[in-house]
């Protein structure tokens, strides 16, 4: 029937490799079980990749749902031409899409140290960021270009919820006497809510696996998850295959609790609009 | 203009400039290649050197070979799960979502251990092999992608009129499903096939860590190396990403212009 060959792909290149790695993580060099790699996951070097990892994707992934948030709310405003919201969506379905090595050597030639911006703010504004502490490479610098594919995948993300708001609503509750805070506070916020916080976790998720913006940025000077687990696959750090297999794990947990509140989330705003 | 809409229009603008600045500033910085004036000198390096050719005709393949493998496993699946197993469709959906949640690089590690030298199938250790290996990953990576935009397709005909209706005719599944289903779902097909090579083209994780002469690779070396070259690299994958975009765009309002 049509459904084997799909089944078979699936079991065979997703399923059973990505197994694999879990019953790695639980054993040791000779098969047995161990919690030890687990426990490993708790040395300086892992725990600070884990940390830089969650904060670099909690920060972008956190500036991306607020931006994106504000962005698709202009959009839906009685201000706003049709052709600006429909360039704009073209440029955000774009944008996002555009991530990876390409993303990164734009970044660099943008504001790196002889980047266009950078040498604008110093030349016209006497603003010299990289003498402020300023560096593309680090966290912040990250952050900013993590930024980059975030906002425009939040103002994907959100739209629907954000055209689900009905201008009913907001006459109503200005009918029973409500001023504009309350309705925000009362109304929108609950209502966006679940959208807005399944969309950030997918954000944080979906930064948290990257790989190739930073590798390309920085080579594998920063010390993130997925530049170890690159580096280990590589043959490169570590020196301890199944201590691998359990960074594998701790990521697939990571994204794994994101992604399962993500879908309970928009379960639960698709029945309340309903 | 009402306070409210230019602060509307404030927040849009400053929006696109971000979405947009990096672009300008790597157009910027690929013409300053040649001292003192603006020219295309970094692009001309860039589109003269074969590793370019070599390396873009490769992924090209790959994307082609993916979009064909993948569709070919995924319109036979999700038709089934319509007209025969309904109740398996949430199980289908769940594994074609799965990509989302294990990141590429899991699953590549997952690959180079099950698959790698010492291995009951060593599929790493020919040329063959591992260029089947990378476009087996790519298949994977794009399952969430094409499986929704088939099923979107199927959504839209009536499946089950349709089927019956050849049946009653005297056709065989595979005649069903090549002549009637495939080119009534083509232009989702095509959408999810653009969105493939999208993700295909510049693929950098799998292709590095399974050592494949692809485009993500060679950009990734270029930057390593070079000054000019990479901002020229930038701006072509842009207009690329832009360009299979609007691609899609089309596609998708022509499809709703069909149905209305």
């Amino acid at each position: 029937m049509g459904l084997a060959p799909f089944a078979a792909f699936a079991v065979l290149f997703l399923v059973l490799p990505t197994a694999g790695l879990f019953v790695g993580a639980f054993q040791d060099a000779n098969g047995n079980f161990t919690l030890a790699n687990i426990a490993g996951l708790a040395t300086p070097v892992v725990a600070n990749a884990f940390r830089e990892s969650i904060i670099i994707s909690g920060a972008s992934a956190l500036l991306g749902a607020v931006g994106g948030l504000a962005v698709a709310m202009a959009l839906v405003g009685p201000g706003s031409p049709r052709v600006l919201r429909a360039t704009m969506l073209t440029l955000s379905g774009v944008a996002s899409n555009f991530a990876g090595v390409p993303l990164a050597f734009a970044f660099l030639a943008t504001m790196g140290r002889v980047g266009v911006v950078t040498i604008i703010l110093r030349e016209a504004l006497g603003i010299d960021i990289y003498a402020a502490g300023f560096n593309l490479l680090g966290a912040t610098g990250l952050t900013l270009v993590y930024f980059y594919f975030q906002l425009p995948l939040m103002v994907l993300l959100i739209m629907p919820a954000v055209d689900g708001l009905k201008r009913e609503w907001s006459e109503a509750s200005a009918m029973l006497g409500a001023t504009a805070w309350q309705h925000a506070w009362r109304i929108t916020v609950p209502i966006l809510f679940p959208s807005f916080a399944g969309a950030t976790l997918l954000l944080f998720a979906n930064a948290f696996g990257a790989v190739a913006t930073a590798y390309a940025l920085t080579g594998s000077f920063i010390n993130l998850v997925t530049i170890v687990l690159y580096s280990e696959i590589r043959g490169e750090v570590l020196h301890d295959p199944n201590l691998g297999y359990a960074l594998a794990f701790g990521m697939v947990a990571i994204t794994g609790v994101c992604n399962l509140i993500y879908l309970r989330m928009r379960a639960f705003a698709e029945r309340r609009f309903r | 203009m009402r306070p409210a809409a230019i602060v509307r229009v404030a927040i849009i603008s400053l929006g696109a400039l971000y979405l947009l600045l990096p672009l300008v500033g790597a157009l910027e910085f690929a013409l300053r290649m040649r001292r003192g004036v603006y020219s295309l000198d970094a692009f001309a390096a860039v589109f003269a050197d074969h590793r370019f050719q070599d390396t873009f005709l490769y992924s090209c393949a790959q994307a082609v070979v993916t979009v064909v493998l993948g569709v070919g496993l995924i319109v036979p699946a999700a038709y089934a799960v319509r007209r025969h197993a309904p109740r398996l469709r949430g199980v289908v959906e769940f594994v074609t979502l799965l990509p989302l949640v294990v990141p590429a690089i899991v699953i590549v590690f997952g690959y180079v251990r099950l698959y790698g030298t010492s291995s009951f199938l060593p599929l790493t250790d020919s040329e063959w092999g591992a260029n089947a290996l990378l476009a087996f990953g790519y298949v994977t990576l794009s399952l969430p992608y094409i499986y929704r935009s088939i099923d979107a397709g199927l959504t839209s005909i009536d499946v089950r009129t349709l089927s019956e209706a050849a049946e009653s005719l005297g056709a065989r599944p595979h005649t069903v499903l090549l002549r009637v289903v495939l080119p009534n779902i083509r232009t989702a097909i095509l959408s999810g096939a653009f969105l493939t090579a999208a993700i295909v083209l510049g693929e950098f994780t799998f292709a590095s860590l399974l050592d494949r002469p692809a485009f993500g690779p060679f950009m990734q070396l270029l930057g390593a190396n070079r000054a000019y070259e990479p901002a020229a690299l930038s701006v072509v994958a842009f207009g690329l990403t832009w360009g299979l975009m609007v691609l899609i765009g089309t596609i998708g309002g022509r499809r709703r212009g069909n149905r209305g």
